[in-house]
């Protein structure tokens, strides 16, 4: 085998990064795990690839009628993120657990609140933004009118965050248990169901031409929260998913 | 003055009493080697020391703080060694020392090649971690110990993996980081080379 293929190209030139404390031990963890989703970018885009595979599934299973694929629009859309994001969260922790990284952030003497937090933000930026990307694909096969695009991507955006982030909390509780997969379904779903509930009726509100603010400014709510409190819960839930 | 002080330290894992009643104290220019048969809690009592897992009984003091309580200034005069390397498979040596440096302090490049020079393996700096031995990970790892500058080094099983040079550059490592005032936890059945008072040895049933 040739060793240089494994060669990267050394960064010779790579920019310091300033700032003192917490802002950089952010930056560094922000770029590592951009670069190491990078390197992997075939377990990075699964998920995605599962989102599409299932919204482009229903057109072809149902009758091509743009009313009945209008109806079911909002649940293929939602169940597909949520399923998508659950089986992303694999990727969040796990690794990290397994060859000891995990345990240096917690060791390194800055708030693991916030590195958590960063590194939820990473995986969200790799796994819930691109679903957004792709969701007016998926909105268009299932004959969702162009006009409601924007207010379902607006609820997506706002959902995948909330989704993301109260999925970290059950990836740190269980990133150290083999298979863990059902049992991170069974301590997530019951959480985010009302994402899911809101999510998929601003999505229908938005389809029948009706008001969406309503959904839409509790889908707000939910994410601000998450954003704001799911971080110590995720710091705690990694701490003892180390032990 | 010690500097870093255990006392009455007890642990269950599950039905098993695993830590039972240790305490030790540990001043600059220290070293505490732990021995004990496999399975005797030489890795619970490293990783209990520095919090990952949780006392059942008894405290840790650093420099007479106690550490679950506020565990900051601890924790950045603290460099750890794990049975993992702590290191990513998908990065190279030098992607790795410079994050794991940035986490703690501004790291130069320059600083990052000279602690794989002094581990002996400058040649793996742009390789992935993933092609290089164990061996060679843990030279890398131990140069990872080094860039944190910490003045307190817990150390688990350091020359796992290692050549007979690499078993006694974790020696002179360990002799070097001492002599300029550095304490150091080992868990090794590996001779240090060090003698009373610079060394403190202690056996667990």
């Amino acid at each position: 085998m040739n060793a240089r293929q494994d060669q990267v190209e050394m960064t010779a030139a790579e920019p310091q990064i300033e700032g003192s404390g917490l802002g950089r031990a952010v930056v560094a963890l922000v770029r590592r795990d951009l670069r190491v989703a990078l390197r992997r970018s075939g377990d990075t885009l699964q998920p995605l690839g599962f989102f599409v595979i299932v919204t482009t599934l229903f057109p072809l299973a149902l009758q091509p009628e743009a009313s009945l694929l209008r109806d079911i629009a909002p649940a293929a859309l939602w169940v597909g993120a949520l399923l998508a994001s659950l089986l992303a969260l694999d990727l969040l922790f796990r690794e990290d657990a397994q060859d000891g990284t995990l345990e240096q952030l917690a060791l390194c003497g800055q708030p693991l609140a916030s590195l958590v937090l960063a590194k939820t933000a990473v995986h969200w930026l790799l796994t819930g933004l691109p679903l957004v990307l792709v969701a007016p694909l998926a909105a268009l096969a299932l004959a969702v009118p162009p006009a409601a695009v924007p207010a379902v991507l607006a609820a997506l955006v706002l959902g995948s965050v909330t989704l993301s982030l109260i999925g970290a909390v059950g990836a740190g509780l269980t990133m150290g248990m083999r298979r863990n997969g059902s049992l991170l379904a069974i301590l997530v779903l019951p959480l985010v169901v009302p994402v899911l509930i809101f999510g998929a009726r601003a999505t229908a509100f938005a389809i029948s031409g009706e008001a969406v603010a309503a959904p839409l400014y509790l889908l707000g709510a939910m994410a601000v929260l998450a954003v704001t409190l799911a971080p110590f819960a995720v710091a705690a839930a990694v701490r003892i998913g180390l032990e | 003055m010690s500097e870093l002080v255990a006392e009455n330290l007890h642990l269950w894992r599950g039905e098993q009493h695993v830590l039972r009643g240790i305490g030790f104290a540990l001043s600059r220019g220290q070293c505490l080697q732990i021995m004990g048969a496999n399975g005797s809690g030489k890795t619970t009592l490293l990783r209990a020391l520095c919090g990952l897992v949780p006392l059942e009984e008894g405290e840790v003091r650093w420099r007479g703080e106690i550490v679950s309580r506020s565990p900051h200034s601890f924790h950045t005069a603290l460099g750890y060694l794990g049975h993992d390397n702590g290191l990513k498979p998908d990065l190279t040596a030098l992607e790795n020392l410079r994050f794991a440096t940035q986490l703690r302090r501004r790291a130069a490049a320059a600083e990052v090649a000279a602690a794989l020079e002094r581990t002996g393996v400058p040649e793996c700096s742009g390789l992935l971690l993933r092609r290089l031995s164990a061996g060679q990970r843990r030279r890398v790892a131990l140069a990872r110990i080094l860039l944190t500058e910490a003045p307190l080094w817990v150390l688990d099983e350091p020359a796992s993996n290692l050549d007979p040079r690499g078993q006694s550059l974790v020696t002179e490592l360990l002799a070097a980081h001492v002599a300029r005032g550095g304490m150091a936890i080992v868990a090794t059945h590996q001779p240090l080379g060090l003698v009373a008072p610079q060394l403190v040895a202690m056996a667990l049933q």
